[in-house]
């Protein structure tokens, strides 16, 4: 039988992730391989650079593209100051001088004969590219940055959004069906990131904006919310650049879903704990999913590798259905059949059964399930 | 016919090609079929599907490939695989004819498919000839920028700086007219130095296809900052478009530089016996193929997880769009926030809170892979693709217009007009055909589902026939044509075309229960159906895709079948395995807008026709 490949999300206790940190453009590197770095060291910079301001001084002056060299006061690489005169044109009648001035600070990068506009450049910005995880460097990428690698507990998420930070883990609920309210959030919750249970309404969302809480992960919360707390109805799932005051991360999906039980202790086992977390999700090619990665307090924990690669799903695998009508439950792989059977949409496909917790059984199609790996 | 570059691996196959795997790697699953010479003839014999593996922890398209033909291997019986490797050719001459195949060929837009940003000085012209040539040859376009778009020029840069294009098509100017504006883009580019995709470290590919006088310029402005390509320009003059050397272009690069940076590509490149060709374009040369070889006008549709590609055919014109955001799975939540929650709505035949409906699609969106288990999530689905179709012919609409396709003569005042009233080709009176293609249409339960999505979705006015992708094998069809014209001829026509029926819809509204129009159907074993259509009714008729009936309809004075209001009409259509369906509700359709209404006549319809089992 072909083997079935079913994606799933990672939650384990122990793990060594390695990320890369890549410049959008080539930059310095400003570590070395060997280095302990924090979460926010800076590891690489480089030099966005400025706006481009194109000016047509042919059009502005009345004059052919070929002849603006005659005119210009700046030269092509020339810095100029805002309200510089870039051109100017010389009458015999001074009255009817036209001076074009520079509308931004920068230089001038270039001047056309053909189109008779030049183009200025405002001075760069400099970008500092962070380490994300407390780790230490194990690849410098020459101009471009570098690999960091840590010994974590890792998490992923199924959705999220808004981008990397990081801060002390703190359990805002107690258990994983539980829904986390505007009072479950305190002062003392500013600059940390909070474990929600089954769900987090709109007014917990205000609430931990309000605070200064920097990230949220929670089992569910609603598309309503969602779309209020955007200001749009996403459409496609590329996040990540989102500026909403926090981070938040799904763990199962959209409603009120309990927070896999497995995710909640292991959570709740590192309260207290620094970690790392991301609501980059990109559900395409190179998909990207959330994550919460907590580094390792004690340097010697002994490095795993990161994945094993799956060979399909068996028998015993814990795994969540991850269709209505049984969205969010979680058991194990009880059968395998190989054969197609006809679901009640008529469609025959592919199924499996699961056993879960309370020993009753059901089947469903196993396009519908994913397994919760790491375990 | 979308023109494809020879094949150098196809020239080096010698041995006569009887046993052929090939796969599609779409955005979601990867399809892969096993044709096989039986007789004279081919036929599809063997299908199987595995997820697409472009996503971790595999990120190689390879493994989904290689899934999927497990999968064939596991129900044929034929050994394809030897580990990684697809064993060619097949081994018959060594005595082992059930090992081996003699040419794997595949098509594929996983990963995003090819986006392209495109160029051109008047939006209208040179702009839309851009657009044109890039979507024929399959891209997705992202943006289309122009000397007179409206935007200034800064943030044209900054445009250009914040996307991403996989590729730029570059346009402007007619051979030996003016080259400032054309230049002055180049320019814009220089100066945002855009950068690709995949990959950081290679230079973005740039196919210039405008006023050959620039070239110069060009090279001197973009030569060092993009791997620049010349093709001749897609507009030499104004009243002509030439957009097949740019097509070319495109597809070569495409191969040369953007598949080579997607994950596992180069290995897929490497197994194939023939290039791999991106997914649209293998449907466009399919649809071609068909409405050339029947001489009909047609609309051909292929809704995927991720976009929706549209095809035309009209009087001989070839035109495609790709809708890149209306989706069935990754981009399902787009059609929601297109359509509205209440045009989605209204296809669904019971009551749901609104906040159930938004938490299910988002849960699709981010678990794109699942298939709906009951009944009323078929149904959502089925809602929603309706309207990913409906919006997607719109969009196909306002490019299908005025000077399309290819190497089309007009005259200087036709290209004024153009400019104006930019008026549609797509006349759903003249349609003949419509063909569907794509999971939710191919793998509906019943295929009266798929007739019904797309007749509630288009909205076909008088005689229109039906047709779906039987197992969604277009793609790979098209490809095969270009190695092997007859084996991909064969198996389209025994294999993958299924003649739904045909659908008769008169045009004109009326209150519910009111005449819309008398009918009588000559069936072929000689019985007559004599009856009335009334407005609000849809009718099914049993006739087989080898039998013929004609029918005659006498419309209500102001209801138009095609001959004007109130003139009968007579017309020999043909089945299918639907059937014959008289559709009385109206053109443009209306459904009540109050909920209890709406269900019940929705229920009313879908019970007409048997869409969904009883009791649903």
């Amino acid at each position: 039988m072909a083997h079935s490949y079913t994606p799933g999300l990672t939650v384990t206790e122990q793990t060594t992730v390695r990320r890369r940190r890549i410049l959008p453009l080539p930059g310095t590197v400003l570590v070395k391989v060997g280095d302990a770095v924090h979460a926010d060291t800076a590891v690489a910079r480089a030099e966005l650079p400025g706006k481009v301001v194109p000016l047509n001084l042919a059009n502005q002056l009345g004059i052919a593209p070929d002849e603006i060299n005659d005119y210009l006061i700046k030269k092509e690489n020339d810095s100029v100051r805002k309200d510089d005169v870039l051109a100017e044109n010389k009458p015999f009648i001074k009255w009817f001088k036209t001076e074009i001035r520079s509308p931004i600070t920068g230089k001038v990068e270039s001047v056309s004969t053909i189109t008779g506009q030049i183009l200025l450049r405002e001075p760069p910005r400099i970008l500092e590219l962070r380490g994300y995880v407390d780790g230490s460097i194990v690849d410098v990428h020459p101009e471009q940055g570098v690999t960091v690698e840590t010994s974590c507990s890792l998490v992923q998420g199924i959705f999220g959004i808004g981008g990397e930070t990081s801060g002390e883990l703190v359990m805002g609920v107690t258990a994983p069906d539980q829904p986390m309210t505007p009072e479950h959030l305190t002062p003392a919750m500013k600059g940390k990131i909070v474990i929600g249970g089954a769900f987090l309404s709109a007014a917990t969302m205000a609430r931990a904006k309000e605070l200064g809480v920097i990230g949220l992960v929670v089992g569910g919360i609603h598309d309503k919310d969602l779309r209020a707390l955007l200001g749009y109805d996403l459409g496609v799932a590329i996040t990540g650049t989102e500026q909403v005051g926090f981070t938040l991360i799904l763990t199962e999906g959209f409603g009120t879903i309990p927070m896999a039980p497995k995710t909640f202790a292991l959570l709740s086992a590192r309260a207290g704990h620094k970690a790392s977390v991301s609501g980059a999700t990109q559900i395409r090619a190179g998909v990207i999913r959330p994550e919460i990665i907590i580094p390792q307090t004690a340097r010697t924990v002994a490095a795993r590798p990161d994945r094993v690669e799956r060979e399909g799903i068996q028998l015993g695998d814990p795994v969540r259905i991850i269709r209505d009508p049984l969205f969010g439950k979680i058991g194990a792989v009880s059968g395998l059949p190989s054969e197609l059977r006809a679901i009640p949409t008529e469609s025959e496909v592919r199924v499996l059964e699961v056993r879960f917790p309370d020993g009753t059984t059901t089947v469903v199609p196993r396009a519908n399930i994913e397994v919760i790996e790491g375990a | 016919m979308t023109e494809q570059p020879p094949s150098p691996a196809a020239a080096a196959v010698t041995h006569p090609l009887n046993v052929i795997v090939a796969t599609d790697c779409g955005s979601t699953t990867t399809k892969a079929i096993l044709i096989e010479k039986v007789g004279e003839e081919y036929r599809q014999t063997y299908r199987g599907e595995a997820p697409t593996t472009v996503e971790a922890p595999f990120e190689d398209v390879t493994r989904g490939v290689l899934n999927a033909i497990a999968e064939i291997e596991e129900l044929s019986g034929r050994t394809i695989l030897e580990g990684d490797r697809i064993i060619t050719p097949n081994q018959s001459a060594q005595g082992d004819p059930k090992r081996g195949v003699d040419i794997y060929v595949s098509t594929s837009s996983a990963g995003g498919g090819l986006q392209m940003m495109v160029t051109g000085v008047v939006q209208n012209m040179t702009g839309e000839s851009a657009q044109r040539a890039a979507l024929g040859a399959g891209a997705i376009v992202i943006d289309v920028l122009a000397s007179n778009d409206g935007r200034l020029p800064y943030e044209k840069i900054e445009r250009i700086r914040t996307m991403r294009p996989d590729m730029i098509l570059m346009s402007g100017g007619t051979d030996g007219g003016a080259v400032t504006h054309v230049v002055e883009m180049a320019e814009y580019i220089a100066a945002a130095d855009p950068r690709p995709r995949f990959g950081s470290t290679y230079r973005l590919p740039l196919v210039y296809a405008g006023n050959t006088d620039a070239r110069p310029q060009i090279k001197t402005i973009l030569g060092e900052k993009t791997a620049l390509d010349f093709a001749d320009n897609i507009r030499p003059v104004l009243e002509r478009e030439n957009l097949a050397p740019a097509r070319n272009k495109i597809h070569d690069l495409f191969l040369e530089h953007v598949m080579q940076q997607a994950p596992g590509y180069k290995k897929l490149i490497e197994m194939a016996g023939a290039p791999i060709m991106p997914t649209p374009a293998a449907v466009g040369v399919i649809m071609e193929t068909i409405a050339k070889r029947e001489g009909i006008n047609l609309i051909g549709v292929d809704i995927g997880g991720a976009t929706t590609d549209v095809f035309s055919v009209f009087n001989g014109l070839f035109n495609r769009t790709v809708s890149a955001n209306l989706g069935m799975s990754y981009s399902i939540s787009n059609v929601l926030a297109e359509a509205g929650l209440d045009n989605i709505m209204r296809w669904v035949p019971f009551t749901i809170d609104e906040q159930t409906l938004r938490n299910r699609i988002k849960n699709k969106m981010v678990r794109p892979t699942t298939i709906p288990q009951s009944l009323d999530e078929l149904q959502i689905e089925h809602a929603i693709a309706r309207e990913a179709l409906r919006l997607a012919l719109i969009h196909h609409k306002s490019l299908a217009t005025g000077l399309k396709g290819i190497q089309q003569e007009r005259t200087i005042s036709d290209v004024f007009e153009q400019r104006t009233s930019g008026k549609t080709l797509i006349d759903l009176l003249k349609l003949d055909l419509i063909v569907g293609s794509g999971g939710i249409l191919s793998h509906a339960p019943r295929r009266i589902q798929s007739m019904l999505m797309m007749v509630d979705a288009y909205e076909p006015l008088g005689v229109t026939t039906l047709s779906v992708d039987s197992i969604f094998m277009m793609p790979h069809l098209g490809v095969l044509s270009t190695v092997n014209e007859q084996a991909a001829t064969d198996v389209f026509i025994r294999d993958c075309m299924v003649y739904l029926g045909t659908c008769i819809a008169p045009i004109g509204q009326g209150k519910d229960g009111e005449r819309c129009a008398d009918y009588e159907i000559a069936l072929p074993d000689g019985r007559i159906e004599k009856g009335q259509l009334a407005f609000g009714d849809l009718k099914l008729f049993a006739l087989t895709r080898e039998q013929q009936a004609t029918v005659t309809m006498q419309p209500a004075k102001q209801v138009d079948l095609g001959n004007g209001p109130g003139q009968s009409f007579t017309k020999t259509v043909q089945g299918g395995v639907v059937g014959l369906m008289l559709d009385g509700r109206g053109r443009p359709l209306q459904l009540p807008g109050e909920q209890a209404a709406r269900v019940a006549m929705l229920t009313r319809w879908y019970q007409a026709v048997g869409l969904y089992p009883k009791g649903s």
